[in-house]
C-alpha cells in the first residue's frame, strides 16, 4: 500500500471520499459503481470502528460467524472491484468553495469536484487529571482490547449506553468483579442488554456516579475515586482498570469553521448529505442523526453517493 | 516489511541495536491492532535504514510485554540505546508514529 503520487497534481476527481470506515466504503462503491471516478482516502486503513468490532449483532443479514473486521475488509474490496481508488494519507485541511475542492495531504493534495464527508466518530475521553498518562497503564477506551490484561482482577467501566453495557458483559467473562459506574439513574443502553446484565453476578451497576479522579500507583492505575451526584458522598474503589464508555465525538476539527457544525460539532446534514457548502456531503457517524449504527452508515453513503452525482450532472448542465 | 520479534531475539534486536527502533506490541485478536498493521509496514518501509521496525505477539512473548507493563494493545514503543524513549498506545496515523521520533 502507499499513496500513490502518479499525476495526482492535474487529476481532479468527481468525488473525493474522506474516511474509510461502512459510510466511505458504501459510499465509494455506489459512486464507482455509478461510473463517478473516485477517490477513497484513509488515515489508517480500511474498516473504521467497524474493524474493531468484535461481535456485530445488528447488521441484517450477519451473524456472529464474521467479525466486524472481515466485513470492513470485504466492504473495501468491493469498492476497489468497482474502480474506487484508495489513497492512504491524512487530510490535514480543506478548500471547499468553488466548482473545484482542494483536499490538502502531507504528501501533497487532491481535487475534486465533489467532497464525501465520512470521518466517523471516535471514543470520548473523561477530560480528567491522569487519564492520558494512564491510558495504556490501565485507562483503557477498548474492552475487548485490553480486558485480558486484567484477567481476575477487579475493574470498573464508565458509562451508561450500549458500549458500556457490552463491556460489562464481555469483561464479566474475565475479572474478578467489574463495577459500571452510570451517570444517571437509568442506562441508556438497549433493553436486551440490561436484562444480562442483571443476570451477572460480578457486575455491579452503582447509579447516579461521576468519576472524580483517577488514583496511581507505580505509574498504573490502582483505583478510582467516585461521586454520587445526589448526595455529594465520595467513594474511593480499588481496581485496576478504568474503562471509558462515555460515547464518542466526531472526527470533524479540520471542518472547523469551513462548513456547518452543530454544538457537539456533528457535520449539520439530512438524509440526503448535503451540507452547507455546495458539493460537499456528509455520511455516517461524523453528520447530524439520531441513530449511529453500521445499518446508518452504510445507507448514508449509498444517499451522498447519489447526491454526488446529482450534483456533478446539475453542474454541466 | 517489519518482522515479528519473539523473547529470545527481542534483547539483541531491540536493546543492542545501534539505531532506534520502533516496537509494536499486538495481538492477533485486536482490531485496533488490525488496523494499525498496515500502517506499521508502511512506517517500515518508509524509515528503513533509519529504523528497525518490529512486531511483537503478546500472546506469544508475554514475558516480553510483561517486562514493559504493557497493558494495552496496540502499544507502539520506541527503544534507543536499550531504552524506552517514547511510547503511544491505540491505532494512530502513519504521521503520528513518524512524529514519535
Amino acid at each position: 500500500m502507499g499513496a500513490e503520487n502518479t499525476n495526482r497534481e492535474e487529476k481532479v476527481y468527481d468525488v473525493a471520499i474522506v474516511g474509510a470506515g461502512p459510510a466511505g466504503l458504501t459510499a465509494a462503491m455506489y459512486a464507482a459503481r455509478a461510473g463517478l471516478d473516485t477517490a477513497l482516502l484513509e488515515n489508517l486503513s480500511p474498516g473504521g470502528q467497524l474493524a474493531q468490532t468484535e461481535h456485530l449483532e445488528n447488521y441484517p443479514g450477519f451473524t456472529m460467524s464474521q467479525s466486524g473486521y472481515e466485513l470492513s475488509q470485504i466492504m473495501h474490496e468491493q469498492a476497489e472491484h468497482f474502480g474506487a481508488h484508495t489513497v492512504y494519507d491524512e487530510v490535514t485541511d480543506v478548500a471547499l468553495e468553488g466548482p473545484v475542492k482542494r483536499l490538502h495531504l502531507p504528501s501533497g493534495h487532491i481535487d475534486t469536484r465533489t467532497v464525501i464527508i465520512a470521518t466517523g466518530a471516535r471514543p470520548a475521553k473523561l477530560g480528567i487529571e491522569r487519564e492520558a498518562k494512564l491510558t495504556g497503564s490501565g485507562v483503557s477506551y477498548c474492552a475487548t482490547c485490553d480486558g485480558n490484561f486484567f484477567k481476575g482482577r477487579d475493574v470498573c467501566i464508565v458509562g451508561g449506553g450500549d458500549t458500556a453495557a457490552a463491556d460489562a458483559i464481555y469483561l464479566s467473562r474475565i475479572c474478578n468483579k467489574i463495577y459500571l459506574f452510570v451517570r444517571r439513574d437509568v442506562l441508556r443502553a438497549t433493553a436486551i442488554y440490561y436484562d444480562k446484565l442483571k443476570n451477572l453476578p460480578n457486575v455491579q451497576i452503582v447509579w447516579n456516579m461521576v468519576v472524580e479522579e483517577i488514583v496511581e500507583e507505580d505509574g498504573a492505575v490502582a483505583g478510582v475515586r467516585v461521586r454520587d451526584r445526589l448526595t455529594g458522598n465520595e467513594t474511593a474503589y480499588e481496581v485496576a482498570a478504568l474503562f471509558v464508555a462515555v460515547g464518542t465525538v466526531p472526527n470533524s476539527e479540520f471542518l472547523d469553521g469551513k462548513i456547518e457544525l452543530d454544538q457537539t460539532g456533528h457535520v449539520v446534514a439530512d438524509e440526503t448529505g448535503r451540507t452547507s457548502v455546495p458539493g460537499v456531503f456528509a455520511a455516517g457517524d461524523v453528520r447530524t442523526k439520531m441513530l449511529r449504527q453500521v445499518s446508518t452508515a452504510v445507507a448514508d453513503g449509498a444517499n451522498c453517493a447519489e447526491a454526488c452525482a446529482e450534483y456533478l450532472l446539475q453542474q454541466q448542465s | 516489511m517489519s518482522q515479528v520479534l519473539t523473547s529470545t531475539d527481542f534483547d539483541s534486536k531491540v536493546l543492542q541495536a545501534d539505531k532506534p527502533v520502533l516496537v509494536d506490541f499486538f495481538a492477533t485478536w485486536c482490531g485496533p491492532c488490525k488496523r494499525l498493521g498496515p500502517v506499521i509496514e508502511e512506517v517500515a518501509d518508509e524509515l528503513a535504514g533509519k529504523v528497525d521496525v518490529y512486531k511483537l505477539d503478546i500472546d506469544q512473548s508475554p514475558d516480553v510485554a510483561a517486562r514493559y507493563k504493557v497493558n494495552s494493545v496496540p502499544t507502539i514503543m520506541l527503544f534507543e540505546n536499550g531504552a524506552i524513549k517514547n511510547k503511544t498506545v491505540g491505532a494512530v496515523p502513519k504521521q503520528q508514529l513518524l512524529q514519535m521520533l
